[in-house]
């Protein structure tokens, strides 16, 4: 079973807008996201259940992007794949879906695992666009997933509770952060992580016209930063014995009560 | 009042030294380990690098991993802090014919600099002490250049591997074999969770401690080998920020004086030191002893306090705060130097072995040269066919650092220290002395007393710290929270430590620790470990620190 | 302008998030505004959506569009779209209506923008704003290309109630192969224990302020009566008062209830990060100095033990008024 993992690198430290790009400053040092960490350890644990296997990564991303690859194949991951490629820069979710399936579509995997929320702007509902793209179910926010008889059967965690739903193979899906507690790299790990197969891609590697990516492939643009509004008056009362009528008039003033 | 010295911490050496357990096909062999990714030890893993590249028969002897370098930090640079105007020798000797200055990553040399004496409303100019004349000198970003050095150690062969904890020195048949890594994925009670993922024995031909100020396992090998010298290291607690500025600061600038105290009964030896980051930002940091005698001292409210000078108020009118850390530094010098820094397959480099020039501020130049002394050391003993586990296989190491200006410097300044533990005034004149007669006056001596045994007294000196506003001065959350810190709160507790204290302790430590690590109760002490930015000032005063999880700490990168 | 709204709904009632968006529509003023219900036996759902502001409603009634999946649904909408000559999709988050606005934007090749607090005409353009790095700044946001797909932050409007009727029409339902490939085998049903913490539209959090461990029961009340899930900040998390699942903050679990109300919790910004997109925030505390004042909506300077329950009591009489 072949198993993709979109992973996507974030700035470390405190993140920052790009006052001239107008776009994610992504130029300090980079981490493996969080929610990918809970989608790299579902990959392994389905490889594990399998027997049998390989667990990819994918990322788009600058060069950079290496050291959040890495942290993922000392975890257990097999391979990696980087598409980088400076035409690729300011790609939005239309250009990137794209360039994405492209890669999805090179490997051919069995399921084609998200996390379920990048810590910064982009991607926070990529792998529904990726899915579409690639003619495949989707099923996202997975708090459980377990594989038999060439189906996944999903536990998703909407609004409303837990629906089970079921997924013939090949499928995509994004987890939640509920889903599990990601492994630690063992020293070992962290070690061999260097010497396991690390490919870069470019656009052209793809097939990705150039029409199709960067920003002539984005579909949104950015216009200006400003500084959110006030959040309103802010009132603060010391308690004479009506706080609570008066909190509570408040609350049923905003409709909340 | 009692003293932190009675209440010593439940910290046994021996928990900390183990032989090698793991079973053969688990353990991990490596050929030279270089516990922590500072200076010291990236320049060792750099100078080892460039050595093993014409030495193919030692680096077989090596194996797969012939330099491995352990960093407890998120990754290198993470928990290195410092001001630092970084004197160049060194880094030119270790990148020789291979990288200009200008390559590396400074913040431009110093071009001015100013000394002044501070009251709490004037800034008095006063010429700088000789020892302090920082011509030729560079302002640096420790963190930075870390990450920068660490990158040199990679391309020059040396494995880094960040996010791992050296929790053990591995000894047997009284030599040094290695590590034990430290545990991840374990509860507050210690019990392992869902992901725990136990440490590994990391075995090493030799095994280089490169920890810094405080280092867990120096402190340990120390012991265990019988090194330390006659004298107690002593420590200074440094608390430094980092501000985005509207004008660009055009020179070096040195404070003493206010807001420390100048009476001999306070042992309030330390200043302040404001260096330009290029056009935009600038970094500012109070250093004081820890030597100091007042329960109510806090150096982190001390900076907060210093930045309502006029003065410095000026220098950071329209910026903002975008990077806080706390460090410690040793301080004894010469003095304080352990008597041997090898044993049986061990070396011992930088702060950890306390190389710090204090009247000059400066340790990085040293840490680098000490760290390529020691690959030079530990290669020539491979070269020589031998095991470095011999005794005596290292003792090059000694012999050189002993050669070398390192030694000579510090040497010359040794008693500088101990002379301003008896007040600023007749410090100042002592140092003088000093300075004048190149190290040879006073005769004898001076003795350095440990942190710890130093009596306390109590002063109402809190009531003059600035409340924060959030925009010039901030509080100690806030501020861990800005170096980046996000520790794993659900951990065990890696600050060993007695509970049952008296107030005093209880608040001696609440006020000296920068992060709000601790907090006295009715009974003693309570403790968030996941405040902690690990700069070792518990160490000094009754506590010690060890390492917790890898990964864990702050996330440095402007300091 | 032709705007679409997809109006999601869940059992037999339109969700007020969906709601909030079409009023939102309906304010741009611009061209025609209909919504789309798309499920088994809707019908009914399109004459309440008439009521808040719909002129028309398209109406995808099929056995198989009964379970809530989103790739069905985005057939239906494409199509629409492209028959109908629609240049604006709106969406109301959640969970369906974003895995169905990001495969919409793929299907159509089209632009989208989420995440939105608002949208409005500026310079001729249609400009979406958009909080980002945990809301300290708002960016604007636009589309370069027609058709445009916004997907709005839950609870970013109101609905608006009119009244009023509203031209319904059935559309014919057309399937890709794979759009039916996922098959719900279980549908949720209620959560017995009151929402997790991570979907709660209220919190209602405590701190060290309350005192000790069994004042967390007053939490636990005004929780439950205003159906919503109990918080708990590091610091009693760390004393053991409360499991650290309930943990918000920097390292504990980041959350946007529509209502917080933070008891006895100074605001330490590593508390703050992780609740501060809330709402609405309350804040009882005794210190009139403490942080969580400086951005709370409303602040009490008072004893949580006093105040707490009384709130609690007046939630539960308007409950059963």
């Amino acid at each position: 079973m072949k198993i993709a993992v979109c992973v996507k690198q974030i700035p470390e430290g405190n993140s920052r807008i790009d006052p001239g790009t107008k776009r994610l400053d992504r130029g300090g040092e980079g981490a493996l996201n969080a929610f990918d960490a809970n989608a790299v350890e579902e990959a392994l644990r389905l490889k594990d259940s399998t027997g049998e296997g390989e667990v990819v990564l994918l990322s788009l991303g600058p060069a950079k992007a290496q050291d959040a690859l890495r942290k993922a194949l000392a975890m257990g991951a097999d391979r990696a794949v980087l598409i980088s490629d400076d035409a690729a820069a300011g790609s939005d979710l239309v250009a990137t879906s794209y360039t994405l399936a492209k890669a999805l579509e090179r490997e051919g995997a069995d399921v084609v695992l998200f996390g379920q929320q990048a810590g910064d702007s982009d991607g926070a509902v990529l792998w529904a666009a990726v899915a579409d793209r690639l003619r495949l179910p989707v099923v996202s926010q997975a708090a459980a997933i377990t594989h038999a008889d060439g189906k996944l059967t999903v536990k998703r965690q909407t609004e409303f509770g837990y629906d089970v739903i079921e997924a013939p193979l090949p499928a995509v899906v994004a987890v939640s952060d509920a889903i599990n507690e990601p492994r630690y790299p063992s020293l070992k790990g962290i070690m061999g992580a260097k010497s396991k197969p690390q490919e870069t891609v470019t656009l052209a590697d793809l097939g990705v016209e150039a029409d199709r990516a960067g920003e002539q492939g984005s579909r949104t643009e950015v216009y200006a930063l400003n500084d959110p509004p006030a959040r309103g008056d802010s009132m603060k009362i010391d308690d004479d014995g009506n706080a609570a009528q008066a909190i509570f008039d408040f609350l049923a003033e905003k409709r909340l009560v | 009042m009692t003293k932190p010295a009675d209440f010593p911490p439940p910290f046994r050496t021996a928990d900390y030294v183990a032989a090698p357990s793991d079973p053969p096909e688990e353990r991990i062999d490596v050929g030279v380990l270089i516990v922590g990714a500072g200076p010291a030890g990236l320049a060792c893993g750099i100078r080892l690098g460039q050595l093993l590249e014409d030495a193919s028969e030692v680096r077989e002897r090596l194996g797969e991993v012939p330099v491995a370098i352990l960093e407890k930090g998120k990754q290198a640079g993470s928990h290195l802090l410092s001001g630092a105007v970084v004197n160049p020798r060194s880094l030119r000797r270790l990148f020789k014919g291979r990288k200009r200055l200008d390559e590396m990553p400074f913040y431009g040399p110093v071009e001015h600099e100013s000394v002044y004496f501070l009251t709490n409303k004037s800034a008095l100019r006063i010429p700088a002490p000789p020892t302090m004349k920082n011509e030729g000198n560079y302002v640096a970003s420790l963190s930075r250049l870390g990450r920068w050095l660490a990158e040199q150690a990679e391309e020059a062969g040396a494995m880094l591997l960040p996010e791992t904890a050296a929790e053990k020195l591995l000894v047997s048949d009284g030599r040094a074999r290695g590590v034990r890594t430290g545990d991840k994925g374990r509860g507050r009670d210690g019990q392992p969770l869902g992901n725990f993922e136990p440490g590994s024995d990391l075995v090493a031909k030799v095994t280089v401690l490169a920890e810094g100020t405080q280092g867990h396992l120096t402190g340990v090998a120390l012991e265990r080998f019988g090194l330390t010298g006659e004298n107690p290291q002593v420590w200074a607690l440094g608390v430094k920020e980092v501000w985005k500025v509207k004008r660009p600061l055009d020179r070096v600038i040195h404070t003493l004086g206010w807001p420390l105290r100048p009476g001999s009964k306070f042992r309030e030896f330390g200043g302040s030191f404001i260096y330009p980051m290029g056009e935009d930002m600038l970094t500012l940091g109070m250093v004081v002893g820890l030597d100091y005698r007042d329960v109510e001292l806090s150096v982190h409210d001390l900076l907060q306090e210093l930045k309502t000078h006029p003065l410095v108020r000026k220098l950071l009118d329209g910026g903002e705060r975008v990077a806080w850390g706390a460090k410690t530094i040793p301080e004894g010098g010469f003095l304080a130097l352990p008597k041997q820094l090898h044993a049986p397959g061990l070396l011992i480099v930088g702060d950890g072995a306390g190389l710090v020039n204090v009247p000059a501020l400066k340790g990085i130049h040293y840490a680098i040269e000490s760290g390529r002394l020691a690959a030079e050391a530990a290669f020539a003993s491979l070269q020589r066919g031998q095991t470095p586990a011999t005794p005596g296989a290292l003792a090059g190491y000694d012999e050189t650092l002993r050669e070398s200006f390192v030694w000579k410097d510090l040497q010359e300044v040794r008693n500088m220290r101990p002379a301003f533990g008896r007040g600023l005034i007749f410090g100042g004149a002592l140092a003088g002395a000093m300075t004048a007669t190149k190290g040879r006056f006073p005769r004898r001596d001076l003795r350095l007393e440990r942190d710890a045994d130093i009596d306390l007294i109590r002063t109402d000196r809190a009531k003059s710290y600035p409340a924060p506003d959030g925009k010039l001065t901030f509080d100690k959350l806030s501020s861990v929270f800005a170096s980046g810190n996000k520790t794993r709160d659900d951990q065990p507790n890696h600050i060993v430590l007695q509970r049952e204290v008296t107030q005093d302790i209880a608040l001696l430590w609440e006020r000296m620790c920068p992060a709000q690590v601790y907090e006295a109760t009715e009974t003693g002490v309570d403790v968030t470990p996941s405040n902690c930015v690990q700069c070792g000032a518990i160490t000094a005063k009754g506590g010690r620190l060890t390492p917790p999880e890898g990964g864990s700490g702050p996330e440095y990168t402007l300091t | 302008m032709s705007t679409l709204v997809f109006l999601e709904h869940h059992g037999d009632e339109l969700l007020k998030g969906s709601l909030g968006v079409l009023a939102k529509a309906a304010t741009l003023g611009e061209g025609d505004v209909a919504g789309v219900v798309i499920g088994s036996g809707v019908r009914p759902l399109a004459d309440a959506a008439a009521t808040f502001g719909a002129a028309k409603v398209y109406v995808a009634d099929d056995e198989q569009l009964e379970a809530p999946l989103p790739q069905p649904r985005v057939d239906v909408i494409a199509q629409l779209v492209r028959d109908k000559g629609i240049d604006t999709v709106l969406f109301g988050n959640s969970v369906l209506a974003a895995d169905i606005a990001a495969a919409l934007a793929a299907r159509l090749d089209a632009g989208i923008n989420w995440d939105l607090v608002d949208l409005v005409q500026q310079d001729g353009k249609l400009v979406g704003k958009r909080p980002a790095l945990q809301d300290s700044v708002y960016v604007d946001v636009g589309w370069t290309t027609e058709p445009r797909i916004a997907l709005f932050r839950s609870g970013s409007f109101d609905p608006n109630e009119q009244g009023g009727s509203a031209e319904v029409e059935d559309v014919q339902v057309v399937l890709e192969d794979f759009s039916t490939a996922a098959r719900m085998v279980d549908q949720a049903h209620e959560e017995s224990e009151g929402p997790s913490i991570e979907d709660a539209p209220v919190i209602v959090a405590g701190g060290r302020g309350l005192g000790g461990p069994e004042n967390f029961t007053l939490v636990e009340e005004l929780a439950k009566a205003l159906g919503g899930a109990v918080g708990a900040t590091r610091a009693v998390v760390d004393a053991g008062w409360y499991p650290y699942a309930t943990q918000v903050g920097q390292t504990g679990k980041t959350v946007a209830p529509k209502l917080y109300i933070a008891c006895g919790i100074s605001g330490a910004i590593q508390h703050k990060v992780g609740m501060q997109s809330s709402g609405v925030i309350v804040a009882i505390n005794k210190d009139t100095n403490a942080p969580i004042f400086e951005f709370s909506d409303l602040g009490v300077v008072g004893d949580v033990h006093e105040v707490v329950p009384k709130l609690t009591e007046l939630v539960k009489q308007r409950k059963s008024s």
